[in-house]
């Protein structure tokens, strides 16, 4: 096994612990942690892409790993956000309850 | 892959599972604090210092402390009354299983994936910097806009209604 | 004067224009519609003049002149073909001459007399009206030359006495009376209908004499006479024998009779012209018309054809029968209809016996004198204020001079008076014939009815017009409202209108029969085409002179007779019963009651057909109606399996199609459970999927 591939099996793993993480907690901010993990999870990917791929000098794995660190911590900012609006309608950050667009 | 790395992973793993499973909602956060730190340190073990930092930065420093802070305007620092996990728990863990397993199973079955790794590369902050400035201007500029979206729009967003409501 | 041959159908069309015109009038122009309806029937009657006066100036050789049109009416096929067209045409010849100079100034007479008799009632003009459509009807069946038109005549001639016999319509007896004349002449118009349809059958036309085509000539005849039925009789004799049916009925013959007596509840100017004088004269004609058929015979055989005897025996038959009744009645117009029924009878036995002259004379008398005593029984009639029975009448001798001499002169030519009278010189003739007959029945039956007719006469005169006035008495005792003795109402005698034509028809009753003596038989030279010689010597043949002594003390006889029993002690109320009721009760009932011929018949014939049409009745309402029924409720019923399928299977399909579209939507929108993390799960089904894809296309690929 080559190091990408461990390192693509890790951040495959961390993804998927983040993943089972969002899909089975009630509370909103632990789903919101599960998806910055996924999120970090695919950074790692692109580092580890960026490391044992082919062009290394274009640097283009670390700018996307920016530009994602970025993103990411805007869309926490907003995710929380509205958490906290949902918290203050709702009187509750469980997600089960949270159902009003129910069709 | 050598030991360190190895057993910063493992690390990394434990706390991320910990994350998703404990009770308290501060000792998630607190364990997600530790996963982020495993992944930067992880990074800086790829040889991307600047990107480990800046992680270090911008989720320690800040998304951590905001999932802090909303844990704590959300009175989730009582211990929940009701079970922690949803009604279809099963299902949401069988996908992941599933996830992981397909993921695996195509990282394991790709012949690109076996090339032998090259040497480990430079990182030159100021050649990342030029980059930006030149190649990546664009989405520079346009993360800049989105951050300040995102900024007023999570400012709306939890503002309290004067008019009740 | 050929034109008066081509101008023969104006006869009867100025009185069908009249009523035409009549008919269109309000009913209160009264003497407007009189005026039209003389006029035309005066017009009519010159006319009829100078048609006669131009046959008699063509007198025939051996055979009577006939000259005609004929046209053509309809066709299906050649035109000219024999059996695919119906032509009409009128016809010339001596027959018709007297018949229309006959009608219509008897006619003229009888309209003339109206005016005053129907001067009291609203509804004169619609009376004119329809004297006038009779008159039209009449003469044109008089000038016929097609068989099919004389049948169309006859058909308005029934119409119109119909008509005019329920005149005064309010009156249930008349209606009733009306009803069963037209129902009894129906059923012999349908053997004529039939013998009609038989002879255009074997014939191929209904014309009469169209230049040797015609149905009546001798090459028709001859191949009718020569061709036998599956009965075994001729077929001319067929034809005939269902002619002779029609005119059983319209000439009240035997079994058809019914009607006559009943018919008497029209006014009386109706039971003159048309139940005296003229319709039932019809029949009479009828036979003289188609005289040749029924008199031809095959070739080679002797003997008198069928035809002739059934005719001569129902004559005879009937002569007898109607005069037995007539003694026995007491209302004033019913003895003079039997009277009538019973001289048609003789008119029969004449024409079956001797032939058309012989028949056509007593027609031809009768007429006149007939008309004159119904008119003269009207006057009676109108003078008493619209008393009817014999038995409250009395004495009118003494208030109605001018209708009492009138009346007797009537009474004396229909018993056959000698030497003065026409009813003698025609009976003459009659007997004449009927001793030469094959079988000596007829003459007997012939003498008898003629003593009746004697009898029963004088007995009638000596009721009106001698002894006291039994007036204003009930005959049955203890009714209300009798006056015993003594008169309500002063008898008086008629206004001019009315008695100018009884004078003038008196006239013609002595007059006429001297046309057709044994001296000078100008009549019946006329109607056969044969000139006729004066032989004073023929008065006193022995056969002759032998007959004329026997009919002169039968007539005698009956008149004596009339005398002793009633004229000589005259009776004195109402209520006293008949002299002949106080002889033999039993046979009086039994005349009075007409032999119970109407009660057999009401058993007999009108109960079947009261059957059949409530049978019919039922057949309509239940099985017809019921076959409708069922088609209308088929129809229904499938409506209503329409609308079952539309509701059931159209919307339920289409509303289970809407309903399935609903449920699957709001089951799909089930998916969409408002919680997140349920996205979330199939976004990562989703991409464990597409991985898959990824990795298999790419080991594919």
């Amino acid at each position: 096994m080559t190091p990408l591939a461990a390192y693509l099996l890790l951040s495959a793993l961390l993804f998927a612990i983040g993943l089972a993480g969002a899909l089975t907690r009630r509370n909103a901010i632990i789903v919101l942690i599960g998806i910055e993990l996924m999120l970090n999870a695919a950074n790692l990917n692109f580092i580890a892409f960026w490391r044992f791929g082919p062009n290394p000098e274009a640097l283009t794995g670390v700018v996307f790993v920016l530009f994602s660190i970025g993103v990411a911590a805007a869309e926490a900012a907003v995710g929380l956000a509205l958490i906290l609006s949902i918290y203050r309608h709702y009187r509750t950050t469980n997600l089960e309850q949270v159902d009003s667009l129910k069709g | 892959m050598t030991a360190p790395i190895a057993i910063i992973a493992v690390l990394t793993l434990a706390a991320a599972v910990t994350a998703m499973s404990l009770r308290n909602l501060v000792h998630c956060a607190l364990m997600f604090m530790a996963a982020l730190a495993g992944v930067a340190a992880l990074y800086l073990g790829l040889g991307a210092q600047f990107v480990g930092f800046a992680q270090v930065l911008i989720y320690f420093g800040a998304v951590a402390i905001l999932i802090v802070f909303a844990i704590l305007l959300t009175r989730g620092t009582e211990p929940p009354r009701e079970p922690i996990l949803s009604k279809a728990w099963i299902t949401g863990i069988a996908i992941a299983v599933v996830v992981f397993g397909v993921l695996s199973a195509m990282v394991l079955s790709s012949k690109a994936l076996t090339r032998e790794p090259g040497p480990t590369p430079q990182l030159p902050v100021h050649q990342l910097g030029a980059q930006l400035m030149t190649k990546y201007v664009l989405p520079l500029e346009v993360i800049g806009l989105l951050l300040t979206a995102a900024l007023i729009g999570a400012v709306v967003i939890a503002m309290h209604d004067e008019e009740g409501g | 004067m050929d034109w008066i041959v081509h101008r023969l159908w104006l006869i009867p069309a100025t009185p069908l224009l009249a009523a035409g015109v009549s008919a269109l009038l309000n009913h209160r122009r009264r003497r407007l519609a009189a005026t039209l309806a003389i006029a035309a029937m005066a017009t009519a009657l010159v006319l009829s003049c100078l048609a006669l006066a131009h046959a008699v100036e063509h007198p025939g050789q051996g055979s009577p002149v006939r000259q005609g049109v004929n046209f053509l009416w309809l066709h299906f096929g050649d035109p000219h073909a024999s059996g695919t067209s119906l032509w009409l045409g009128w016809v010339l010849d001596p027959l018709a001459a007297a018949m229309l100079v006959m009608v219509s100034f008897v006619g003229l007479l009888i309209f003339i007399y109206s005016v005053g008799y129907m001067a009291h009632d609203e509804n004169f003009a619609r009376f004119f009206c329809f004297l006038s459509l009779f008159a039209a009807a009449m003469l044109g069946l008089v000038i016929a030359n097609s068989l099919l038109l004389l049948f169309i005549c006859w058909e308005v001639v029934g119409l119109t006495s119909y008509l005019l016999i329920g005149f005064w319509y309010q009156r249930p007896s008349a209606a009733a009376a009306a009803k069963k004349a037209f129902i009894t002449t129906r059923i012999g118009d349908l053997a004529l209908l039939l013998g009609m349809v038989w002879l255009y059958s074997q014939t191929g036309t209904l014309l009469f004499y169209d230049g040797g085509q015609g149905c009546l000539e001798p090459s028709a005849l001859s191949r009718l006479a020569a061709q036998t039925t599956s009965l075994g009789i001729a077929v001319s004799t067929g034809i005939g024998l269902l002619i002779f049916c029609g005119a059983i009925g319209k000439s009240g013959q035997v079994p058809l009779h019914v009607w006559l007596p009943d018919a008497m509840e029209g006014p009386t100017p109706v039971s003159a012209l048309i139940h005296a004088a003229t319709m039932v004269a019809a029949g009479g004609f009828l036979v003289a018309r188609v005289y040749p058929l029924m008199a031809a015979y095959p070739e080679g055989l002797k003997g008198v054809p069928g035809t002739l005897q059934v005719i001569t025996w129902i004559g005879a038959i009937t002569a007898f029968f109607a005069a037995s009744i007539a003694v026995a009645q007491t209302d004033i117009k019913r003895i003079l209809a039997y009277s009538t029924i019973s001289q048609l009878g003789f008119m029969m036995l004449g024409l079956g016996a001797g032939g058309v002259a012989v028949g056509m004379f007593h027609l031809l008398t009768h007429a006149f004198f007939k008309s004159l005593l119904f008119l003269g029984a009207g006057s009676v009639i109108h003078g008493c204020a619209g008393e009817q029975d014999i038995r409250r009448m009395g004495g009118l001798r003494r208030f109605m001079p001018v209708t009492f001499a009138t009346y007797a002169i009537g009474m004396l030519a229909l018993s056959g008076f000698p030497l003065f009278f026409s009813g003698f010189w025609s009976k003459e003739e009659i007997f004449h014939y009927a001793r030469g007959w094959i079988s000596p029945w007829p003459l007997y039956l012939g003498v008898c009815a003629a003593l009746l007719t004697a009898f029963y006469m004088a007995r009638q005169v000596c009721y009106v017009f001698f002894g006291q006035s039994r007036a204003g008495v009930s005959p049955a005792p203890g009714a209300a409202g009798g006056q015993t003795g003594g008169p309500s109402h002063i008898a008086h005698e008629s206004p001019g209108t009315m008695t100018l034509p009884l004078m003038v028809l008196a006239l013609f009753s002595v007059v006429l029969g001297f046309i057709g003596t044994p001296v000078w038989p100008w009549f019946q030279g006329f109607l056969t085409g044969r000139s006729a010689v004066t032989e004073i010597g023929k008065l006193f043949e022995p056969d002759v002179l032998w007959l004329m002594a026997l009919s002169s003390s039968i007539v005698f006889l009956g008149l004596g007779l009339g005398w002793w029993f009633y004229g000589r002690r005259p009776a004195m109320d109402a209520a006293e019963p008949d002299p002949l009721e106080r002889l033999r009760p039993d046979v009086f009932a039994l005349l009075r009651n007409k032999y119970f011929v109407d009660e057999a018949y009401e058993v007999s014939v009108i109960r079947l057909n009261a059957a059949w049409a409530s049978a019919c009745d039922w057949l309509d309402r239940r099985v017809w109606s019921g076959a409708v029924n069922l088609a209308s409720w088929a129809v229904v019923g499938l409506g209503w399996l329409n609308r079952l399928v539309d509701e059931y299977v159209v919307n339920l399909g289409f509303d289970g199609s809407c309903r399935g579209l609903t449920e699957g939507g709001t089951r799909l929108s089930g998916l969409q459970s408002g919680r997140v993390q349920n996205y979330m799960r199939v976004i990562g089904v989703g991409l464990a999927v597409l991985v898959l894809l990824l990795i298999w296309g790419c080991h594919a690929g």
